[in-house]
């Protein structure tokens, strides 16, 4: 076992590794931290995207030896200070881009990633930005749309379908 | 996952060190071998991290071409290459989705040589150098064959130098679920004439066609291609498609690549 220390949402962690632990392991079992989630372990689904260095990454592919000293971001540090909801998190709830709400921790990762590279998408950017994040209850539009939305535009116009 | 010491050195000499070890494997980014890792599939005793080394890291113009770090993610080459190599540029923000690209780097994808990856379309394209710790390799002699390059044991593909053609263009027709290439083709055109590769075709991985090379370098034009025939003897065969549909799709998709390429 290795000691790993890193930055989680502003806080200095650490905690014991093996060679084989996975940043999403470290993040859920080492720390207890569990907004994470792992849905495939494949590197398919993006539940588990998380921010390392400010970009998003699949934390169930990425070992955590390998990010030691990083500065990484969770879902559990999206939500504004006073522990109000950011305003991509009020997003997703107001216009319902939930439902089992499995995939929200790693959607709403993505969709932060996305709005700092790009503050404006068009529709179809945002779709093509969410290929690496999968989520089998919505068929995607209102997360879509809650990105829309976050971003600041107008989405009154766009169809819930 | 069974597991292994993990070690990142700092120097491209300490990584050499580290891999001389007994079953010691060189991680990059990881979007392949972790999850090959996971299947069991792969167990090395260590695994030797090379994404902590600045001189594998990085874009830059230099003598034969855009120099290119076999460390850096697919995201960087996306952005830092648009200026220099367009064609190159949106082949690696084509890559994965977006969290994959910001992990996965040249160096790991030509060293597992994916018969279904993209960067080695654009490397045989491109006519591209590898340059490893111990030397330099021609990119028609490093392809070997589906997961076979002429990388030896404990060798580290550290650059990538792309010649920068006069135009190019590479057209992926997806794989929605793995978003490989289902087949893609690369074509580059230099002053000595145009150079094709094409990528998850064929059974022996990436090749050139030559064919379609010298029509192309007598006609620069997508009806340069349309009376040639693609042999299918070769070609892949899996339930997305068959040996006749990839052969096929290269063809159309070659004369696509022409048509973009301008």
């Amino acid at each position: 076992m290795t000691k790993v220390s890193m930055t989680v949402n502003g806080r200095t962690v650490s905690g014991e590794a093996e060679g084989r632990t996975l940043l999403s392991s470290f993040l859920r079992e080492g720390l207890g931290m569990t907004g994470t989630h792992i849905g495939c372990d494949t590197s398919q689904c993006g539940a588990c995207v998380v921010h390392v260095n400010g970009q998003a990454v699949k934390s169930c592919t990425v070992f955590v030896q390998d990010v030691a000293g990083s500065d990484v971001r969770t879902i559990e540090g999206m939500a504004n200070a006073d522990g109000s909801l950011s305003v991509i998190q009020q997003a997703f709830q107001d216009h319902h881009g939930l439902q089992c709400g499995f995939c929200t921790p790693g959607m709403v990762m993505s969709a932060a990633a996305l709005l700092k590279e790009n503050p404006t998408p068009t529709e179809s950017e945002v779709r093509h930005y969410l290929e690496g994040n999968i989520c089998r209850c919505t068929g995607y539009h209102n997360i879509v749309k809650a990105v829309l939305a976050a971003s600041g535009q107008d989405v009154s116009k766009i169809a819930a379908e | 996952m069974h597991n292994f010491d993990f070690v990142k050195p700092s120097t491209i000499a300490e990584a050499v060190a580290a891999l001389s070890h007994e079953g010691a494997q060189a991680l990059s980014g990881g979007q392949t071998l972790i999850p090959t890792m996971k299947q069991r599939l792969a167990a090395p005793a260590t695994l030797v991290s090379l994404t902590g080394i600045a001189e594998m890291q990085g874009v830059c113009l230099g003598d034969g071409g855009l120099h290119i770090g076999a460390a850096t993610p697919h995201a960087t080459v996306a952005r830092e290459a648009k200026a220099h190599y367009p064609a190159l540029a949106k082949l690696a923000g084509g890559i994965g989705d977006p969290a994959v690209r910001n992990k996965g780097t040249v160096g790991g994808s030509l060293a597992n040589n994916d018969p279904a990856a993209c960067y080695p379309s654009a490397v045989l394209a491109s006519g591209a150098t590898i340059v490893t710790n111990t030397r330099t390799i021609a990119a028609d002699d490093y392809f070997q064959g589906m997961f076979t390059t002429a990388l030896h044991d404990g060798e580290i593909i550290t650059s990538v130098v792309f010649p920068i053609p006069e135009k190019a263009a590479y057209v992926k027709f997806d794989q929605p679920a793995s978003r490989f290439a289902l087949t893609g083709v690369f074509v580059a055109k230099y002053a000595g004439g145009v150079r094709v590769a094409v990528t998850g075709a064929s059974q022996d991985g990436v090749f050139r066609w030559h064919e379609a090379e010298a029509a192309l370098s007598a006609n620069f034009s997508p009806a340069a291609v349309s009376g040639l025939a693609m042999e299918s003897r070769h070609m892949i065969a899996d339930l997305h498609g068959t040996p006749a549909y990839r052969a096929n799709l290269v063809k159309v998709l070659t004369s696509r690549a022409v048509a973009a390429a301008g």
